[in-house]
């Protein structure tokens, strides 16, 4: 049994990510598509994290860094996407993202 | 060297123009606001206008004469007023200029007097006419382009003038346009005028180009280059308009001009001969002389007040005026001369003949002036250019005077000019009987009045003349011109026993005459007359071409039974669209004369003038013309005055016989006169004679003819008319056919390219445009699908993308 290393860390990062991707391109709700969203910047927090403790120099807080701006971030996108889904729903009286085609106009 | 008398040199007087700009501002007033003035203030307005100007004319013309030409050296007689140079082109400089020599100043004195008589006589004959403004219009803007013709101090404002009395003399004579006869009767004065007036355009020409050189004293040589020399006389030499500088250019020999004029041909006729004659073809045309002279007794279409002004006192002398003017150029080519004088003896004769069967008053008058014409072209052909001006002098004042005393008979017999139903007016206008008993006796040719004195010395010098081609012309036009002087007295006379004496046979209705009067009635009259007098040829040529003018008629004419009837019933017709026409007529006449059956004397306006015309018409001639014979040899006053203008006379030569051969050439003058005084007495006194119908009677196809004018009307219907005619329809064809043929073809040709054209525009260009239009329009179409606005279509398409890459990159390589 070896010790867990890098990869192990990119595996599960990779596999948070995809798991938000297939959550965003499949989910017909809105709220669901956020959620999606969250996932994936996550999925990067995790890269950031495991690069930073095992790839950079010791002591660097690069990677924290990061994260915590990405974890803002990630705050500042759900009240916003959060906002335009309550806009939306306003409009269409629904937050179906199939029935909202807009933007095609 | 010493000065050269016969070089005029010009004095400047600045105002000569307002000579002719009073006219014509009178013109221009009441042509703007003439016929509203007539309207808010009368009649009276308008003639205040007219005779106003025309005074002023008079003023400044008199203030002319006394300041300048009486008692002025003949040196200074010259005078010219150099107003702008209307155009220059190479060597042809052409000033609007007036200049007044002797010869001018007595035609300007003529006009503007005789004009100013004739308005204030107008104003008393016109007084019913409702197009009043107009007539002065007209009237104003003859005496403007008349004073133009004969102020110009170059051809070009003479020639203005020359067609500007041209234009004035049509649009009088249709004054009243509304009868198509007399409308036609303007027609014809301008057309056969056109005739003259190309002669003179053609003369003037030549004449320029023959002087576009100069003479080389050097090599004895004329050079033909345009740079212009000045000789030790001062006088210019080279190309020229103004006839003072031609003039001086043949007067003075240094220039070697009058040779060279002499020596010159063209196209191998002589040159000055040929210009001379064509000046003189543009003189018949204006002055009526064979073979022009066919639109002058039309004319009498017009107002008599015209007839008087134009066709009478001053227009027509225009003819003989431009000889007198060129008479340093007619002078150095004897066969002109003869060929002026010539014409003039024949006109005169043939006339005069024409004279003796006229029944319409006016008529008579009209001839007369044609066959006085030709008196004066004698005088100034044979060279005695005085003596021709000064018939055209006295003859404006006694013509001008017999003119207004037919227009008094006429408005005595309510508009009726035929001589036949005249007749003792003696009684009824005695004042008009005397004034023309006067104006006969001064134009028959008896002592103390004018007439016998212009005429005996222009019969005279054509005895005496030598400067002709042969010396038997002289003599042989002394006897014309004599035979021609005894049917002027009888003629004269015959009108005056005709209208004035016996008893009056006029009708007591007031018939329009002077308005119906048209040619072709005449001609069907005549037509008529001769089918009574058992003469039946002839009449129909009497019949078929009435009249240059009136051949429409001829069809329903064709139709009628009887030439006679269709007459009548023309008349009728012509008769009522006419009292429809001028129903004012009636009315108004009322004020101005009482208008009962009887004649009556014309208002005072009118019996002055007759008056003071007549006055002139007797005294002109002793003042003027006190025979040299009678007076010791001093020549008379005219030919003094005249003398500076007329450089050439000195050179013409005459012979001498002594003064006991001109008393006795007088004396058979005196006794011409009196036989045609005596014959006209004796067959017209009182109407009592019966020998006139039974000549008529004894000669009945000699009177026809010459009652018919000896069908020149017809003549030149059937050559000149017909031809012309004949050569419209040829143009008409070649029009219709060749020219229109070929601007069709030519249509057709661009129509066929424009389709082509067409085509291409369409199919190629057309087409190209909408594919690509098309092309884009369905690529949009098909690819507007892919957006859907689903954005998670979106994210499928960039993820498929993301892994196409990533195969692409890591697998496929």
């Amino acid at each position: 049994m070896t010790s867990i290393g890098l990869p192990h860390f990119l595996i599960v990062g990779a596999a948070l990510f995809a798991l938000g991707m297939v959550t965003v391109v499949t989910r017909r709700n809105a709220v669901g598509i956020l959620m999606g969203v969250e996932l994936i910047l996550n999925a990067a927090n995790v890269n950031f994290i495991a690069f930073n403790h095992y790839v950079a120099a010791p002591g660097s807080l690069t990677g924290q860094v990061f994260s915590i701006f990405v974890i803002v971030l990630a705050a500042a996108e759900a009240a916003i996407g959060l906002a335009i889904v309550l806009a939306i729903y306003q409009t269409f009286k629904t937050i179906d993202v199939q029935e909202t085609d807009l933007l095609k106009e | 060297m010493e000065p050269n008398e016969n070089i005029a040199r010009a004095v400047e007087v600045s105002w000569l123009w307002l000579i002719p700009f009073f006219p014509l501002l009178g013109s221009a007033i009441n042509v703007a606001v003439g016929h509203r003035l007539q309207k808010l203030y009368g009649k009276r307005a308008v003639h205040f206008i007219a005779v106003g100007v025309m005074l002023a004319s008079c003023v400044v013309t008199e203030v002319v004469f006394w300041k300048h030409m009486f008692g002025a050296e003949p040196s200074q007689r010259f005078l010219e007023d150099h107003l702008w140079t209307m155009w220059q082109s190479g060597s042809l400089r052409v000033n609007l200029s007036f200049g007044i020599d002797p010869l001018g100043m007595m035609m300007t004195f003529i006009v503007t007097h005789v004009a100013t008589l004739i308005h204030v006589y107008s104003t008393g004959y016109m007084a019913d006419e409702p197009d009043y403004w107009r007539f002065f219009t007209w009237l104003n803007l003859f005496v403007f382009s008349m004073l133009l013709l004969v102020m110009g101090s170059n051809f070009l404002v003479m020639f203005f003038g020359w067609e500007g009395v041209g234009l004035c003399s049509y649009g009088l004579i249709a004054f009243w346009y509304t009868d198509v006869e007399k409308a036609k009767a303007g027609l014809k004065a301008f057309v056969v005028n056109r005739f003259g007036d190309f002669g003179f355009v053609i003369g003037l020409f030549i004449l320029f180009w023959s002087l576009s050189g100069i003479w080389n004293p050097q090599t004895n040589k004329y050079e033909h280059q345009h740079v212009a020399y000045v000789t030790a006389q001062g006088v210019t030499v080279g190309p020229t308009v103004e006839f003072r500088e031609l003039r001086n250019q043949v007067s003075d020999e240094s220039t070697g001009m009058a040779e060279r004029l002499k020596g010159m041909t063209f196209w191998g006729f002589p040159l000055l001969a040929l210009v001379c004659i064509l000046f003189f073809v543009g003189a018949t045309g204006k002055s009526a002389q064979i073979p022009l002279y066919v639109w002058l007794p039309d004319a009498m279409a017009g107002p008599t007040p015209v007839s008087a002004l134009i066709h009478a006192a001053t227009m027509v002398t225009a003819g003989v005026y431009m000889v007198a003017r060129l008479n340093f150029l007619f002078a150095l080519s004897p066969p002109a001369m003869t060929v002026v004088a010539v014409v003039g003896v024949l006109t005169a004769l043939f006339a005069a003949s024409i004279g003796f069967f006229q029944y319409d008053i006016k008529k008579v008058l009209a001839y007369s002036t044609v066959s006085q014409l030709g008196f004066m072209f004698i005088g100034v052909g044979v060279g005695a250019y005085w003596a021709g001006v000064f018939h055209l002098m006295t003859h404006a004042f006694f013509k001008a005077c017999l003119f207004l005393g037919s227009g008094s008979v006429i408005l005595a017999c309510h508009h009726e000019q035929d001589m036949r139903k005249m007749g003792g007016l003696k009684s009824y206008t005695p004042i008009t009987r005397w004034t023309y008993l006067a104006a006969c006796w001064a134009i028959a040719g008896f002592p103390w009045a004018s007439g016998f004195y212009s005429k005996d010395e222009i019969l005279w010098k054509a005895w005496t003349a030598e400067n002709l081609t042969a010396p038997w012309i002289g003599p042989a036009i002394y006897i014309v011109g004599a035979i021609a002087a005894l049917g002027t007295s009888f003629y004269m006379f015959r009108s005056y026993y005709m209208t004035f004496t016996g008893e009056y046979r006029g009708g007591h209705g007031h018939e329009d005459k002077e308005r119906l009067e048209d040619p072709h009635a005449m001609a069907a009259h005549a037509h008529a007359g001769a089918i009574t007098h058992g003469v039946p040829d002839g009449a129909p040529a009497a019949h078929a071409a009435a009249s240059t003018v009136a051949h429409q008629h001829d069809e329903s004419h064709g139709a009628m039974s009887t030439p006679a009837q269709a007459h009548d019933e023309h008349k009728v017709e012509v008769a009522a669209a006419t009292a429809a026409a001028h129903g004012h007529d009636d009315g108004a006449h009322g004020d101005a004369h009482a208008h009962g059956g009887v004649p009556h004397e014309s208002p005072n306006s009118m019996t002055y003038v007759l008056a003071l015309l007549a006055f002139a018409a007797v005294v002109a001639g002793f003042v003027f013309g006190w025979p040299a014979a009678w007076a010791g040899g001093h020549e008379p006053v005219l030919e003094h005055f005249l003398a500076p203008s007329l450089p050439a006379a000195e050179h013409v030569r005459f012979a001498e016989p002594g003064h006991a051969t001109e008393f006795l050439f007088q004396f058979f003058g005196l006794a011409i006169a009196a036989l045609g005084w005596a014959g006209a007495r004796a067959l017209y006194l009182d109407n009592k004679s019966t020998v006139p119908a039974r000549l008529k009677e004894m000669f009945p196809r000699a009177w026809s003819v010459v009652f018919n004018k000896y069908y020149v009307d017809e003549l030149y219907q059937a050559t000149v008319v017909r031809g012309s005619l004949i050569v419209a329809r040829i143009s008409y064809f070649i029009d219709q056919n060749l020219i229109d043929g070929l601007v069709n073809f030519m249509g057709f040709l661009g129509r066929a390219v424009a389709y082509l054209d067409a085509a291409i525009d369409t199919y190629i260009v057309d087409g190209a445009v909408n594919g690509l239009a098309s092309l884009t329009w369905n690529s949009g179409k098909q690819l507007r699908r892919i957006q859907t606005g689903h954005i998670q279509s979106y994210l499928f398409g960039a993820l498929g993308g993301a892994i196409v890459f990533v195969i692409i990159q890591y697998v496929i390589r």
